[in-house]
């Protein structure tokens, strides 16, 4: 299968980026990693007439830690994040989500930033990004602009980022301590999306209570699902068999799962249940060790 | 929607026009005249058509030749010089790792990364470090010792047996 034609620039700075968005509009689509976009456009769903390849921007891809937040930019592959000693040791949720992700040789090309821009709430980085309060910074002509998650998705396919911007970074708040995380996704083999995935980050204060929780579950709803409700019914309260699974409870009651082959609603609940559930205990055990 | 792209295969430089829209494996195969990459998904499930670019293994059909542009790709025709080797290839031959040998370049390549990351590799970060590569003959048991045979031979230890193991 090969695409059908289009009009192809590589340019070598943001701003002549954003200068091709600019002039090209919804016609023009950013090309990072492509491995959701180019099988797109073999097959014919999408069929840009300009692609604006961004790879040879220097400076989209980085780790580092800077004034209370972790920045990744947003070229950085997922085999970056899954080999890197600070995600590793501080952040171990974006490993735990990125190895699952897809197969190594599409980690070497996919991005965190296109995992996120694609705004496709099979993707694993949503959910993550739901459960560490990110933010994303998105730059235009008019310089940058950062978007809460929660305000990021807007529907299938569709993301605050307007069609004369590019997204450049993901900020995530360095977590106090007594915090941990993590992610964990029920696929049917390598490769596949989430049948169900949880993500879910909890901070506990010297006495095991939990003061802060986020849990964001993935390809579950039609957009990236904040599990709110698991969330409140954590917050204030220590962790135990009957509050763990109470927020597991409302997880699998809450999100909207279609049926499809990888299974029916009741299952995909069902799955939510016990993700939410083993997430909260690793994420527990984290936040301790 | 044609441009001039130069890229280095296997040490060679080529200088060529393609189309925008021409796939980085139908470059190597059609253009070049490597046909050692395989198709075989043409999705990037299978992995046939792993090649390293600038030294990462990747999936060649969901690659556009344009973006390769400036860069080195190796593949399987640069793993050993004509009449020779690599210790993979080797473990491969030695140790029955094909069948029908359509995933064997794709294999090889993904694994040349996979063991410049991790050296000694476990039989269990083998198998996830093949995760991209479907066999459809092997079971990937041979495959797997294959690996761990050439691990063993790049390291300059003893190679494991090649001998089958019977089940009594």
């Amino acid at each position: 299968m090969i695409p059908a034609s289009f009009e192809y620039e590589a340019p070598t700075t943001l701003d002549e980026a954003l200068d091709l968005l600019e002039k090209h509009g919804d016609d023009a689509k950013i090309l990072a990693g492509g491995h959701s976009l180019i099988p797109m456009m073999k097959l014919r769903f999408a069929e840009p007439e300009f692609l604006i390849d961004i790879n040879n921007i220097p400076g989209l891809a980085y780790i580092k830690e800077e004034n209370g937040y972790l920045k990744i930019g947003a070229l950085t592959r997922e085999a970056e994040l899954e080999h890197s000693d600070l995600i590793h040791s501080k952040y171990p949720i974006f490993t735990d989500a990125s190895k699952l992700i897809a197969d190594p040789q599409v980690r070497n090309m996919g991005t965190i930033g296109g995992n996120i821009a694609h705004g496709d709430a099979a993707n694993d980085h949503p959910a993550v990004l739901i459960a560490l309060n990110a933010t994303v910074e998105i730059t235009g002509k008019a310089g940058k602009r950062t978007v809460p998650i929660d305000e990021f998705f807007f529907g299938f396919y569709s993301t605050a980022v307007e069609e004369n911007e590019i997204l450049t970074a993901i900020h995530v708040p360095i977590p106090s301590n007594g915090t941990g995380n993590a992610y964990h996704k029920l696929e049917r083999k390598v490769g596949d999306y989430a049948t169900a995935g949880a993500a879910v980050q909890l901070t506990l204060d010297s006495d095991g209570v939990v003061t802060n929780a986020g849990i964001g579950l993935t390809n579950v709803n039609p957009t990236p699902l904040r599990a709110s409700r698991s969330e409140q019914a954590l917050k204030g309260k220590k962790l135990t068999d009957e509050t763990i699974a109470e927020a597991a409870q409302y997880a699998s009651e809450d999100c909207n799962p279609s049926a499809d082959l990888r299974g029916d609603i009741a299952y995909k609940r069902a799955m939510v249940g016990i993700l939410v559930k083993r997430m909260i205990q690793k994420a527990a055990e984290r936040a301790l060790s | 929607m044609a441009r001039e792209i130069t890229v280095t295969v296997n040490g060679t430089p080529h200088t060529l026009e393609v189309e925008n829209r021409l796939l980085l494996v139908h470059l190597i195969r059609e253009k070049i005249n490597l046909t050692g990459t395989h198709i075989g998904c043409d999705t990037s499930n299978c992995g046939a058509c792993t090649i390293l670019l600038n030294g990462k293994s990747v999936k060649s059909c969901t690659i556009l030749a344009v973006q390769a542009n400036g860069k080195e790709i190796q593949t399987v025709e640069g793993l050993a010089a004509p009449g020779e080797m690599h210790p993979l290839q080797e473990g491969f031959k030695e140790n029955h790792g094909l069948h029908c040998g359509f995933c064997t370049p794709g294999m090889l390549m993904r694994s040349v990364e996979l063991l410049e990351d991790n050296p000694n590799p476990t039989e269990e970060e083998i198998r996830w470090g093949i995760s991209g590569n479907l066999c459809r003959c092997t079971g990937y048991n041979n495959i797997v010792k294959a690996i761990q045979w050439a691990s063993a031979k790049m390291r300059g230890e003893e190679t494991p047996s090649t001998e089958p193991e019977f089940v009594s």
